[in-house]
């Protein structure tokens, strides 16, 4: 693949993107095609209606968070680094890396990722998932049939499950002592680079899921 | 006990009636045919009908009441056998609990025993519907149609090395190999069968080779197995279909030949790729003049339908002509022409098409399996224990063989291996059906064993419908049980790894995992510059997403409209269950192990599976059903209709759509009364909705309390004046046509969906405070999550 390296150049600061997120330069490239792809009017940086423009996360129920968590506070457009730095958070954890003991946490550590499904709940950003916030998530992941006294009967026992200081929400601590149950473990909320290939497969995990999830 | 009753006794009812039918039908037979072998058995009237057809004018005895069966007798009898399969189709969903666990086809070949049963004891021949003719031109191709059309297109595409992988090489594979094995079995004297030649137990082969979906797709469906795999089955056995009839016109045309050339064999291969590729190339051809034609068709919307079907049938039968593959033909056209035809033909038309089509293939594909089970009792047998017994052997050994190696080979090309259960679902999978029967039915009469191959593949029909048909099942369950209990799960558990399976989706998506999205993408923009140009009638290159709320507010304009009249008063109050909650929540409230029981029960139902198994590709009798994603698009929608309300901050022209909405009085400070919440309008806020269509839809979802008069009058108003039938349709479709005003719609549409914190600090206060203190009238904010009716309360002041 002669040309990878040149696509490489093309891209700024590309080594530092590397180091940051573990990302291989096939990845990169592969990633930099998407974000071209997505990118059609070709600004170098993509708006939120790139992001609507994708049907499927559309269907998704969740889809407008998970493109809010693309576009930090303040900002509405997302460049390539911004990008790739979010998806860094979906690479598997690597198991042996060398603890290092003053070099930032990878993004796709364990409690970085639990960090990334933490914010999903919590939009309003104040640590804390409320029990409306919940109750929104729940009620984007439900369908019609449940009633709202049913939503909130759901909203408040994983609250009480969860809430240990009893504060009637779930801080960050809490909710990552409530995701050390053995049998959900974080894994599965990564994406699998292929080996043979250059793009990302995520399928294999996927597969790993459905099993998980077989009547 | 009381209950089971009364669920049977329709049921048996309609078996009556079947029998009844079927003897009626028999006697009618009977008694009208003229050419039947016993001319004894006429009753005494009927000859004088025959022979008197004319009373002469002078004559006096005129008859008062006449009878002519003979002229109306083949529409009748058709009419009555097309009758007999629906009720039998009718009778078996009385009683749910078969269908469950027998597949639909095995029930139908029983009756069709039954009936056949009857017949024969009567004497009588069943119709002759099985001439090649009938079946290849009448019969099989709305099934073909059927399963085309409702081809779910991305899947397919992407999983079509596979896909054609397992078809083609596959059918050979087992044709081949059930040939040689049979013919090694022919060698034994034992058995008699010597003189079945190479190529004719080639032609066996390739009949029982063919592969039919319909009871495993069932099955699989119930079964929540995924997605590839069920793609995997359905495209093979539609490719194998027409690969199936390829080969056994290969192979009938050598068998016919005294000697068999080298050359020969050479020219049927290349005949066999010009088959395929032809029939492919032609369908193209087609589905493309029909997405054309139905361009021009704006005016005279009813007789769309009509246009996709004779232009499908039209591939088929010149497909026919010329000897390609028509079934490649016929589906390939369906797969074209769907996406543009349902651009440009209007609601209705794409409605009807869609019901006709599955319709007519459900229909011929009852008939035949209910012949199946006629014909299997009325014809003659040659029964020959070894040669059958092995060729249903050979062909359950063969076809594992085959999965197994060819799964092998694959795996490494593919980006989701198939696992064991898998390939044993593959394999075990591989009923056949209706076109094998077919194929043996209109063997040519020169192959000497003809009966005895009808005969044997009626037994492997049968073998595989019933006894895999019905133990696939319980074996696939069997292979999925998960040992430990669901129960020892929290909430929590649950409702986080559905999100985090969610997001893991949604990132998939984002990212474009498919490997051949870079030819889709290519592919999408040809079709965008120029196919869409020439066959689309109003092409407005718009998002999908766009195309999609159109559509859906179309519809749900026309439900809110239906519904209008009804109870509206079924907007609920959310303040009175705000107040009871309120208080409710400070309390810790004490669950009881029941009550977990039902959460869990509830969210197991309820929650939105991933994508993998919410496209609805489901049962192939059904129409596709896509409440999920609508449910979703319409959160989303209202969300964004909501949003515009709110205001653009971008100022554009989409915040001068929003003066036609309600904009929001302002004024009220943010910290009001539930901080946590200020935010919560943008995007999360898709979860409230003001205009609830479901819950007029659901109205079984309202609360108890009596509504807030006022507010339901208010919005009357503005439901009126924003989902007017004509006025408010045009304004959304106009705000959503002019694809700069529609772009900008749906940019800031998504961006205060998506920016809820961005949002805060961008918009104005007074945006914010309006949108949270809604219920003016009301001291408390009303929840936001609360799926009520969001009528704004009041008339808005414009900003």
């Amino acid at each position: 693949m002669g040309s990878t390296n040149s696509t490489l150049l093309k891209i700024p600061n590309v080594e530092v993107l590397m180091q940051e997120t573990g990302f291989s330069p096939a990845h990169i490239i592969r990633l930099h095609d998407r974000f071209k792809a997505l990118d059609k009017e070709g600004r170098g940086h993509l708006c939120p209606h790139d992001f609507g423009a994708i049907k499927e996360l559309a269907m998704n129920p969740i889809g407008d968070r998970i493109i809010g968590a693309f576009f930090s506070p303040g900002k509405e457009t997302v460049d390539f680094h911004t990008f790739v730095k979010i998806l860094a958070h979906f690479r598997p954890v690597d198991k042996d890396r060398p603890k290092e003991p003053n070099s930032p946490e990878p993004i796709n550590s364990r409690s970085n990722k639990l960090k990334f499904a933490f914010q999903l709940y919590d939009q309003d950003k104040d640590g804390k998932i409320s029990r409306d916030e919940l109750l929104q998530v729940l009620r984007a992941m439900l369908g019609m049939q449940v009633t709202d006294e049913q939503l909130e009967s759901i909203a408040d026992r994983t609250i009480q499950e969860a809430d240990l200081d009893r504060d009637d929400t779930i801080s960050f601590e809490e909710f990552r002592k409530a995701c050390k149950h053995k049998r959900f473990t974080m894994f599965r909320f990564c994406i699998r680079p292929g080996e043979r290939k250059l793009m990302l497969t995520l399928c294999h995990w996927s597969s790993e899921l459905q099993d998980q999830h077989e009547l | 006990m009381v209950l089971n009753f009364n669920e049977r006794s329709p049921f048996t009812f309609l078996m009556c009636v079947i029998c009844i039918a079927s003897l009626g039908y028999g006697a009618n037979v009977m008694a009208f045919e003229p050419t039947s072998t016993s001319p004894s058995k006429l009753p005494p009237w009927s000859q004088v009908e025959d022979t008197d057809p004319d009373p002469d004018p002078g004559e006096t005895t005129q008859a008062v009441f006449t009878l002519n069966y003979p002229r109306i007798q083949i529409p009748f009898e058709i009419t009555l056998w097309v009758l007999l399969a629906s009720f039998a189709k009718i009778g078996f969903h009385v009683y749910h609990k078969i269908t469950v666990w027998v597949p639909e086809s095995c029930l139908l070949i029983s009756i069709g025993l039954i009936v056949g049963g009857i017949m024969h004891s009567l004497h009588e021949k069943p119709p002759a519907v099985l001439t090649s003719n009938a079946f290849f031109l009448y019969m099989l191709p709305p099934i073909v149609l059927d399963s085309g059309y409702f081809m779910p297109t991305r899947p397919f595409f992407e999983n079509f090395g596979t896909v054609l992988w397992f078809a083609v090489v596959g059918t050979l594979w087992n044709s081949i190999g059930i040939g040689i094995s049979l013919f090694a079995i022919c060698q034994i004297e034992v058995f008699g069968v010597q003189d079945i030649t190479l190529q004719e137990n080639f032609l066996f082969a390739s009949i029982i080779s063919a592969v039919e979906p319909v009871a495993v797709l069932t099955v699989f469906e119930d079964i929540s197995v995924h997605e590839q795999l069920y793609i995997v089955v359905f495209g093979e056995c539609l490719f194998n279909d027409a690969v199936t009839v390829v080969l056994y016109n290969l192979f009938n045309h050598v068998a016919a030949l005294e000697v068999v050339e080298a050359g020969d064999v050479f020219l049927d291969i290349g005949r066999f790729f010009v088959v395929g590729l032809g029939g492919t190339i032609f369908g193209a051809l087609f589905g493309f003049v029909t997405a054309f034609t139905t361009r021009f068709t704006g005016k005279v919307r009813e007789i769309e339908p009509l246009i996709i079907f004779l232009y499908s049938y039209l591939a088929y039968l010149i497909a026919e002509l010329f000897a390609i593959s028509s079934i490649m033909a016929i589906v390939i056209c369906a797969l074209t022409m769907k996406y543009y035809v349902e651009e440009n033909v209007s609601q209705r038309s794409c409605t009807t098409i869609r019901h006709v089509i599955k319709m007519v293939g459900s229909v011929s594909e009852t008939l035949i399996f209910f012949f199946l089970g006629v014909v299997t009792i009325t014809t003659e047998h040659e029964w020959n224990w070894g040669y059958i017994l092995f060729a249903l052997l050979f062909a359950l050994l063969w076809r594992g063989l085959g999965i197994l190696v060819l799964t092998q080979i694959i795996n490494p090309f593919r980006t989701i291996p198939f696992n064991f259960k898998d390939q044993f679902g593959l394999a075990y999978g591989g009923l056949r059906g209706a076109v094998s029967f077919a194929l043996a039915f209109t063997l040519p009469d020169n192959i000497g064993r003809k009966d005895l191959f009808i005969t044997g593949t009626i037994v492997v029909i049968i073998f595989t419908v019933f006894i895999q048909g019905i133990t696939i099942r319980p074996l696939l369950k069997l292979m999925n049980v998960r040992k430990t209990n669901r129960n020892q799960e929290t909430i929590n558990d649950e409702i986080h790894k559905r999100l985090m399976e969610h997001t893991v989706a949604g990132i998939e998506d984002l990212c474009g995992q498919w490997s051949h999205y870079y030819w889709k993408d290519k592919f999408m923009k040809f079709n965008n510059r120029i196919l869409r140009k020439i066959l689309i009638r109003d092409n407005h290159p718009e998002s999908s997403i766009v195309a999609l709320y159109k559509k859906l507010e179309l519809q749900n304009a026309m439900e809110v409209l239906d519904q209008m009249s009804g109870d509206i008063s079924a907007a609920p109050s959310l303040i009175s269950l705000h107040e009871e909650r309120k208080n409710a929540s400070k309390s810790r409230k004490k669950f009881l192990s029941s009550d977990v029981t039902n959460m869990h029960e509830l969210l197991s139902k309820n929650m939105y599976k991933i994508r993998h198994r919410t496209v609805s590709y489901t049962n192939k009798h059904t129409l596709p059903d896509d409440i999920t994603a609508r449910e979703i698009l319409m959160r989303r929608h209202t969300s964004l209709r909501r949003s515009l309300r709110a205001g653009s901050f971008h100022g554009t022209n989409a915040a001068k759509m929003s003066q036609k909405y309600f904009s929001l009085p302002m004024g009220r400070s943010l910290n009001s009364r539930f901080p946590p919440r200020r935010l919560v309008h943008a995007g999360d806020g898709d979860i409230e909705s003001e205009i609830n269509y479901s819950s007029i839809r659901h109205p079984q979802r309202v609360s108890s309390k009596a509504v807030m008069p006022l507010r339901p009058l208010n919005t009357l108003k503005e439901v009126a004046s924003s989902v007017n039938t004509v006025d408010g349709q045009n304004e959304e479709q106009r705000g959503c046509r002019r694809s700069h005003l529609g772009s900008n719609v749906s940019r800031s549409g998504h961006l205060t969906s998506h920016l809820p914190h961005g949002s805060s600090r961008n918009c104005s206060d007074g945006d914010h405070d309006a949108w949270v203190e809604e219920p003016q009238n009301n001291s408390d904010v009303q929840h936001p999550l609360m799926r009520r009716p969001h009528w704004l309360p009041q008339k808005p002041h414009d900003k």
